[in-house]
């Protein structure tokens, strides 16, 4: 079976500087990745580009065996097909919750508006907003307005989603609402490629843990064998950053407190 | 010194009139700047090949030489060339010439005072250039130029004294010639200060409390 997603020898500059460098990754469809690394290493300009907000680039990416870097690529297709959620929502602040989440079906998939707000409706529902439905994005607090941009992508009934540190922007409190709904997404078998700092969510959500560092990927592995016998000496050391608070000694935590 | 307050009430019903003709060529000139500055906001936003440049040449040009200046080179050199304009014509012209400028900026400045993340998520959910501009871009920058805009809009209105040296006779030039006719200097100044603050002041106030709701009531950014 031929992957969704196929990243060959793929390359990204900003200007002069090499930012991908020689990246392969296949994601099979229903597969959930979770990509792991140092801040600034191309995790999620990984993400956009494959959703077509970054350019410049050479090698290959191919979606469901098209390759999107020939020049005829129709990128509002592809758009349609691979939903993206930012770290800091970016819902459109003028429109109502529900407006938000009409304007890709009516407008770029010219939907019936009836069966396009009753898909909408019934989603909101299932991240628990439905009552927010003619609220504005102000008015929400910052892990609403996440499950609202996931809803707005979800509307446009992708195949795949990205998320790009959608919880890094939230409180501690609100990430778990967040995160639970990228759980449900990945228990119904939609294809995710996750970007986050959530250890813990990583290890469970994850089929596959993909570590980069300085814009190449060093290790792709099974979440369990990642995080307990990492490959890469790179890796060993990004973990233990994680683990130093739970390795505090006891008494330093009381001292702390 | 002694003032002449029956003389000021008698001078009224000529200077309600000049508040007529401030109005007249403020607002006239207002709209016109606002056709003048769409169009050539759209120009710098899509930056439109060789157009632009135009354009900015024009916001420079007229937005560095003094308005006076501006009006007597309308009114007084272009006949020389050929061009009649009445005094009231030359007054829009001109007004029309800074203010299209001044206002070019102000919705140019609103449209790059979207964010960019805003233009991202609009892509990210495969909208067009124009569905953007449409539904994210203009309905934002609207909001987020408000406050210019208006601040320009009174600018403007005060400006139209200006015109009062081509003998548009608005609130300036009613005064002056009733100085020079009665030399009834402090009133009639008094009653143009007045009649300033008559009017500039609630204008402000409106403008400012229109902006308020906009941009806090549910259509904010």
């Amino acid at each position: 079976m031929s992957a969704l997603i196929e990243f060959q020898g793929f390359n990204k500059f900003f200007g002069e500087q090499q930012v991908l460098e020689q990246i392969d990754l296949q994601v099979q469809a229903g597969e959930v990745v979770v990509i792991l690394g140092p801040s600034g290493c191309g995790k999620s300009t990984l993400l956009r580009c494959l959703n077509g907000l970054e350019q410049a680039h050479s090698g290959s990416l191919r979606l469901d065996g098209k390759e999107l870097l020939a020049p005829g690529t129709d990128w509002r297709q592809v758009r349609q097909r691979v939903g993206m959620v930012f770290q800091s929502y970016h819902l459109f602040g003028h429109m109502s919750v529900l407006d938000n989440l009409l304007l890709g079906p009516l407008k770029v998939q010219k939907r019936e508006r009836g069966e396009a707000q009753a898909q909408a409706e019934a989603l909101l529902a299932r991240v628990g907003l439905l009552d927010k439905r003619d609220v504005f994005p102000r008015q929400l607090s910052g892990g609403q307005q996440q499950r609202i941009a996931i809803v707005r992508s979800l509307c446009m009934n992708p195949e795949v989603m990205l998320f790009d540190e959608v919880t890094a922007a939230l409180d501690p409190e609100m990430v778990k609402e967040v995160l639970q709904v990228i759980q449900g997404l990945a228990r119904e078998g939609m294809t995710l490629l996750i970007v986050t700092h959530e250890m813990a969510f990583a290890r469970a959500v994850a089929d596959r843990i993909v570590f980069m560092e300085a814009g190449r990927i060093l290790e792709q592995n099974p979440p369990e064998r990642f995080f307990t016998q990492p490959q890469s000496a790179r890796a060993q050391q990004f973990l233990e950053k994680f683990s130093f608070v739970e390795s505090l000694p006891k008494t330093l935590h009381k001292e702390l407190s | 010194m002694s003032f002449d307050t029956a003389f000021m009430l008698s001078t009224l019903p000529a200077f309600l009139k000049a508040v007529g003709v401030t109005l007249q060529v403020g607002l006239l000139a207002i709209f016109t700047s606002l056709l003048v500055a769409v169009a050539n906001a759209a120009i710098l936003v899509f930056r439109t090949p060789y157009l632009w440049r135009l354009v900015k040449g024009y916001v420079e040009l007229a937005r560095n030489t003094p308005l006076l200046i501006q009006l007597f080179f309308v009114y007084f050199a272009l006949p020389s060339l050929g061009v009649k304009i009445s005094g009231f014509g030359a007054a829009i012209i001109t007004m029309t010439f800074m203010g299209g400028a001044y206002l070019t900026e102000v919705l140019r400045a609103g449209v790059e005072a979207v964010p960019r993340a805003q233009l991202e998520s609009g892509r990210s959910i495969g909208l067009s250039e124009g569905q953007l501009l449409r539904h994210v871009i203009l309905p934002q920058a609207s909001i987020l130029s408000l406050p210019a805009l208006f601040a320009t809009f009174v600018f403007l209105l005060k400006e139209t004294t200006v015109v009062s040296a081509v003998a548009v006779p608005e609130i300036l030039y009613t005064t002056k010639n009733y100085i020079a006719l009665y030399y009834k200097t402090y009133e009639m100044l008094a009653v143009l200060t007045l009649l300033c603050v008559l009017i500039f002041l609630p204008l402000s106030l409106l403008l400012r409390y229109l902006e308020r709701r906009l941009q806090h009531g549910q259509y904010g950014v």
